[in-house]
């Protein structure tokens, strides 16, 4: 498990950009709706059970996962399978043989072949990427059914040769006789063996990310404790949640020669005085985040289909949300690069001309939300790195990630934003909220409101 | 084996680090009422760890003053009499800088070596209760910590440093021609092993954190934080503060090891230094390779090695008396007076002394993608600003690129910027071939050619693109700049900028302005060159302008040398054994002998007989054979690839034979040559103050130093005149007078100084 854990360092993959949506119930009274632009609505969203990786999905490859997410997502809603008109996924560590990934899950679902799919990347918020694509064609008139997406498999990933040894063995292809080639293996080292891991470091800073996140909570002085704590909600909420049977979006999988699953296997409640014997992964030995105040490698997949109104309407369905507004902002990526949510959320909101107090259900990523949490309550952060006059203001934790997070229920990079957004729905739903905010750092900004 | 590796005190008087000594003034603590409030040093305690913190408020960075040291103690015995204080942390409120030395005025102020020895072991007085204090301290070091302090955080018991690239450790005495005063030498062989103690302390090179790290010097380190709640540098001591306390209660509880299990290969090393062969071995080849480098002319490395050697093999009290012995003979020699001499030169050399330029330049382009061009730009990218290099063929402005592509790259093989910064700076380059977006330039510099007329037809191209405000510089070594500006609409736009070739490692750029020029050109001038990090010297126009016309009669003395019959190989090592790093006839081929030639002609015209001596027919000879020196890859002697071993031209004795003279026997010893050669250059200088082409000796002594290699050792041709005594060189230069004639007449101004022993350049 620890090692698990660990390797979160690889977790490079948030990078600058931060993202945020709204998200407006269907059936609330101000839809904030604009003049001229179209209605854009959610109809359903499911996922695949997170699972952390190296465990049931280990043989699963990415495309395996996201098909079983999108033939769940068409089962579900009972949508004829030609009246897709475009399908978007997103992810993250690319598999070399299926990079457009959107495109194998489709075929593999037996969505015909004349619907195009791709496939986008945008670290965490690859699916949140995905899904603001989906809007933009449909907003544009293009389309009016996107299936949107996203997966992640880290049971499995590309693992290279090193550049000296691919560059000799291309060499090696071109070569037309015997001697040729003889020479060029026998000018192979040993060195050249030695494996190339996907990238750990960011790639402009050379930090890992998990190095990055522990100078952000001692810049915003987030404690051990508080981090502790926060885990210790997380994972509570979740399994609250899990036996609650609140989490409706969590699709039953076959998994071959495995059976079926159909629940999220990384929610551990613990105790506070267990939390506390962890040591950190990442500085040390002065940091402060452990093993539990970081998410664990995760394998998954979501989907969520969107809609025109009027299409969703003319086919009978009852949309869920109004997908309202959204905004991807970038940071600098060394000092500022899990701050997100803090940058996205007030200029969401201004574009929106709502204010914190209106939202009704936060669902925000929970890399370093502590710290995000610091930053919206801070005059001086607002002035000096946001430009602003004052703090965004204090965030309402009873109304933030109640069914759970990225810490308890798992972090699969590629497929993170469409659970935000399914969950932020659902809970517009079950809470009968009118408003709900999605963040996620690697970013951008979407608001979410229910119909 | 050790890594030792060459004092190279030229290259490393680098302006990087500023603050190793400051020049604020010997302390006003007149009033000893000062005992009562601290200015300097205040401490407040946190549970059971005092938190030392310190912070000289008339100054930039720490020093060790006075009044920091008598603070100090005071903190330090009210510490230790407080038994509510279990351990203590020490810590520098200045956002870059721990402390950056000890003061410097405080030795000036000495007159004898015996005082110095005092303040030395004072020092060690102090550092060794530090060591031996019953409770840990924990030195917190954020930026610089140097000389002496480093010397006090290796007596503490644990350290904690920042990773920040402020953050340097070293021991940069040797570059003031001092040793490590207060047990640096004895402390630091023991921490970090007897051959990267040496290393550190001969090279007196900076320590980054990370490598520190490595080699022991740090037990531990802090990432240095982003924007938070507070801005980065106050919330990343104040985080190193709380990391550090942290440490502290560590060892106490015993939960953190004062000492490292040793690896493998430490283990090793220190058993083969355990024997008493291979330490000989070691100070011997150490010695050696000083005495190679330096050419025994700089007392302070020699005395380094022995005050280790003493320490380790006759025990601690032999070796802190040889120290503090030492670094009060050291004080008292005339090395380190001029060392220091240009140090203080070096830090008045590195301000803008004609106010803030109206306009900051942000878009500068240079014309010609040469060597030099290229090297501008080169050192421009990495500051941010926009740099537009144009050249007139693609095959010119191909070879320029791919200079400054290397330079950058070879920065990111030995990891002091990631590519991604390479990649990010190199986006500041524009490169084109012709005047595109000229009308958006602040300024211009031209590498052109070196000829009036290619220099006016470029002049005239220029000024009918660009803005009415966009400065013009000329980057000449030669040609008088008002010449140039002949052919300016605008003259008081006109500016000479004369950097020195490889750009992107010497630091001098010579600055002139012409009686037209405007103070608000000279201003933003200056302004760039200390942004590309140079050290700057500002003078008035006229032939050679100073360091030109100061190389001039050198070379043509050289040259004549040469006729007389001196081999090449022998001229270089009489010039190295006087003090200069490279070799005259070695300068002449990576000057150039085209440009020696060109340069010889011109100022020849100009101020006549005065500036003959060697043939100038013999180097326009070596032109015409292609014998161009080192870019020709043949001058004076043979240049192959790969090899540094270089052979004298044949060619070139060929053409030797030809112009042939005969040597008078009476001044043609070899310290005859010696001061033949540096007399010419020398009196050059003195009559460049005497003129007012020079505004000042120090001006004059940092640019012979750092543009045309004159000796460290000898502080600049104006602090030589000042010890050697300008009397004796009259005397010399009478005798050399009599032979070769006005060649050798002393200036007015030198003549005066010899008449009367009490005028000095530097008081």
């Amino acid at each position: 498990q620890v090692t698990n854990y660990v390797m979160v360092s690889a977790k490079k993959f948030a990078r600058e950009n931060l993202f945020s949506l709204l998200l407006v119930q269907t059936k609330s009274k101000k839809t904030l709706a604009k003049p001229g632009v179209k209605n854009i609505v959610l109809v359903e969203g499911v996922r695949t059970p997170f699972l952390l990786s190296g465990t049931i999905y280990n043989d699963f490859m990415a495309h395996d996962l996201a098909r079983a997410a999108l033939l769940g997502l068409l089962n579900k809603t009972s949508l004829p399978k030609d009246a897709v008109d475009y399908i978007v996924y997103g992810t993250v560590i690319q598999e070399v043989k299926t990079s457009n990934v959107a495109r194998e899950a489709a075929l593999g679902a037996g969505i015909s072949e004349k619907i195009p799919a791709h496939t986008v990347t945008m670290a965490c918020i690859s699916a949140n990427q995905a899904i603001t694509t989906a809007v933009g064609l449909i907003a544009a008139g293009q389309c009016d059914v996107v299936v949107a997406g996203g997966v992640e498999t880290m049971s499995d990933m590309p693992i290279r040769h090193s550049r000296k040894m691919r560059k000799t063995m291309l060499t090696l292809n071109k070569a037309k006789t015997l001697s040729q080639r003889l020479t060029l293996l026998s000018k192979i080292r040993l060195g050249y063996l030695t494996p190339e891991l996907p990238a750990l470091t960011e790639f402009s800073t050379n930090e890992t990310m998990g190095h990055s996140a522990d100078r952000l909570t001692a810049a915003f002085g987030v404690s051990r404790r508080e981090q502790d704590e926060f885990a210790f909600r997380s994972h509570s909420l979740a399994k609250k949640a899990q036996d609650a049977g609140l989490l409706s979006d969590v699709l039953s999988v076959n998994v071959p020669g495995k059976g079926i699953v159909s629940k999220d296997n990384g929610i551990r409640p613990s105790s506070m005085e267990q939390l506390e014997k962890l040591k950190p992964v990442f500085i040390k030995p002065h940091g402060t985040i452990t093993p539990a105040s970081s998410s664990f490698l995760t394998d998954g997949a979501s989907a969520v289909l969107l809609m025109s109104e009027e299409k969703a309407l003319a086919m009978g369905y009852k949309p869920k949300a109004y997908l309202r507004d959204f905004v991807f902002v970038s940071q600098d990526p060394k000092d500022q690069l899990l701050l997100g949510p803090s940058y996205a959320t007030p200029e969401v909101l201004e574009k929106s001309g709502i204010t914190l107090d209106d939202i009704d259900v936060f669902e925000f990523h929970e890399g370093q939300i502590l710290a995000n949490l610091k930053a919206m309550d801070s005059d001086w952060f607002a002035q000096t790195c946001m430009g602003r006059k004052s703090k965004v203001g204090v965030l309402p934790i009873e109304k933030l990630n109640l069914w759970g997070g990225s810490l308890s229920l798992g972090h699969p990079f590629g497929a993170t934003g469409a659970r935000l957004v399914t969950a932020a729905v659902n809970r517009l739903k079950k809470e009968g909220g009118q408003y709900a905010l999605v963040a996620a750092c690697a970013a951008g900004g979407q608001v979410v409101f229910d119909l | 084996m050790a890594s030792i590796r060459a004092l190279g005190v030229l290259s490393r008087m680098n302006s990087r680090r500023p603050c190793l000594f400051t020049g604020h003034a010997v302390r006003n603590f007149a009033s000893s009422a000062a005992v009562l409030a601290r200015t300097h040093v205040n401490y407040e305690v946190k549970e059971d760890v005092a938190v030392i913190r310190i912070n000289d408020p008339n100054s930039k960075v720490n020093t060790l003053s006075a009044q920091m040291e008598s603070e100090l103690t005071q903190v330090m015995n009210e510490i230790w009499a407080n038994d509510a204080v279990k351990s203590a942390v020490l810590i520098s409120t200045k956002p870059s800088c721990f402390i950056a030395g000890a003061d410097i005025n405080m030795i000036q102020a000495c007159k004898s070596a015996e005082e110095v020895t005092k303040l030395s072991q004072e020092g060690q007085m102090m550092f060794d209760r530090i060591e031996k204090s019953p409770k840990p301290i924990v030195a917190a070091i954020n930026g610089s910590c140097l000389g002496g302090g480093l010397e006090f955080a290796i007596a503490c018991q644990y350290r904690v440093a920042t990773k920040s690239k402020k953050t340097v450790l070293g021991t940069p005495e040797v570059m003031l021609g001092l040793l490590p005063g207060a047990g640096g030498t004895q402390r630091l062989p023991k921490l970090v092993g007897l051959p990267s103690a040496l290393d550190m302390m001969l090279t007196g090179r900076n320590i980054r954190a990370d490598k520190a790290k490595k080699m022991g010097l740090v037990h531990q380190l802090v990432d240095p934080l982003g924007p938070g709640l507070k801005s980065p540098e106050e919330r990343t001591i104040e985080y190193l503060e709380e990391v550090a306390i942290g440490f502290a209660k560590g060892i106490l509880s015993k939960k953190i090891p004062l000492t490292k299990e040793k690896s493998l290969m430490q283990k090793v090393q220190d058993y083969v230094m355990g024997i008493e062969f291979v330490r000989k071995q070691i100070y011997n080849t150490v010695n050696k390779r000083v005495m190679k480098q330096t050419k025994g002319l700089y007392p302070a490395p020699l005395k380094i090695i022995e005050s280790v050697q003493t320490g380790i093999e006759q025990g601690p009290e032999a070796g802190y008396l040889f120290e503090s012995q030492n670094f009060g003979k050291l004080a008292m020699t005339s090395e380190s007076n001029a060392l220091i001499g240009l140090y203080h030169g070096q830090v008045a050399c590195k301000k803008n002394h004609f106010g803030t330029p109206q306009k900051e330049v942000k878009t500068l382009a240079i014309l010609g993608a040469g060597l030099m061009g290229a090297g501008i730009a080169q050192v421009t990218i990495d500051k941010g600003i926009r740099t537009v290099l144009k050249d007139t063929t693609e095959e010119g402005l191909n070879r320029g690129q791919q200079q400054i592509y290397k330079g950058l790259d070879d920065k990111t093989k030995k990891k002091s910027i990631t590519s991604f910064e390479r990649d990010n700076t190199l986006s500041n380059l524009i490169a084109q071939l012709d005047y595109q977006n000229f009308d958006k330039v602040d300024m211009v510099i031209e590498a052109v050619f070196e000829d009036l007329h290619i220099k006016h037809q470029v002049l005239k191209e220029v000024e009918a693109v660009v803005a009415p405000d966009c400065i013009f510089a000329t980057n000449t070594s030669a040609l008088p700049i008002k010449d140039i500006a002949a052919a300016s609409k605008r003259p008081d736009k006109v500016i000479g900028m004369h950097y020195f070739s490889p750009v992107d490692k010497m630091q001098l750029l010579e600055i002139i302005t012409t009686d037209k020029t405007s103070k608000d050109t000279t201003a933003s001038a200056v302004a760039v060159g200390l942004k590309q990090g140079k050290v700057i010297i500002v003078v008035g126009d006229g032939p050679g302008f100073y360091t030109t016309r100061c190389l001039a009669p050198m070379l043509a003395e050289a040259v004549r040398v040469l006729q007389e019959g001196v081999d090449p190989k022998k001229l270089d090592s009489l010039t190295t054994g006087f003090g200069f790093p490279v070799g005259t006839a070695t300068l002449a081929d990576e000057v150039g002998i085209d440009v020696a030639a060109h340069v010889a002609e011109d100022l020849g015209k100009a101020f006549g007989t005065r500036f003959g001596g060697g043939n100038v027919e013999m180097l326009k000879a070596m032109v015409e054979k292609g014998f161009k020196g080192r870019k020709s890859g043949v001058g004076c002697y043979l240049y192959k690839e790969g090899t540094k071993n270089k052979e004298v031209n044949p060619g070139f004795q060929e053409i030797l034979g030809s112009f042939k003279m005969t040597p008078s026997a009476a001044v043609s010893s070899d310290a005859d040559v010696q001061y033949r050669l540096v007399s010419r250059f020398v009196n050059e200088a003195v009559l460049c103050l005497q003129e007012g082409i020079l505004s000042s000796p120090v001006e004059g002594d940092v640019g012979a130093v750092f543009g045309l290699g004159f000796p460290p050792c000898l502080g600049g041709p104006f602090r030589f005149v000042d010890t050697f005594g300008a009397d004796k060189l009259v005397q010399k230069m009478k005798r050399y007078e009599e032979v070769y004639g006005n060649h050798f007449t002393p200036c007015q101004l030198l003549l005066d100084h010899a008449k009367d022993s009490s005028k000095k350049f530097h008081k």
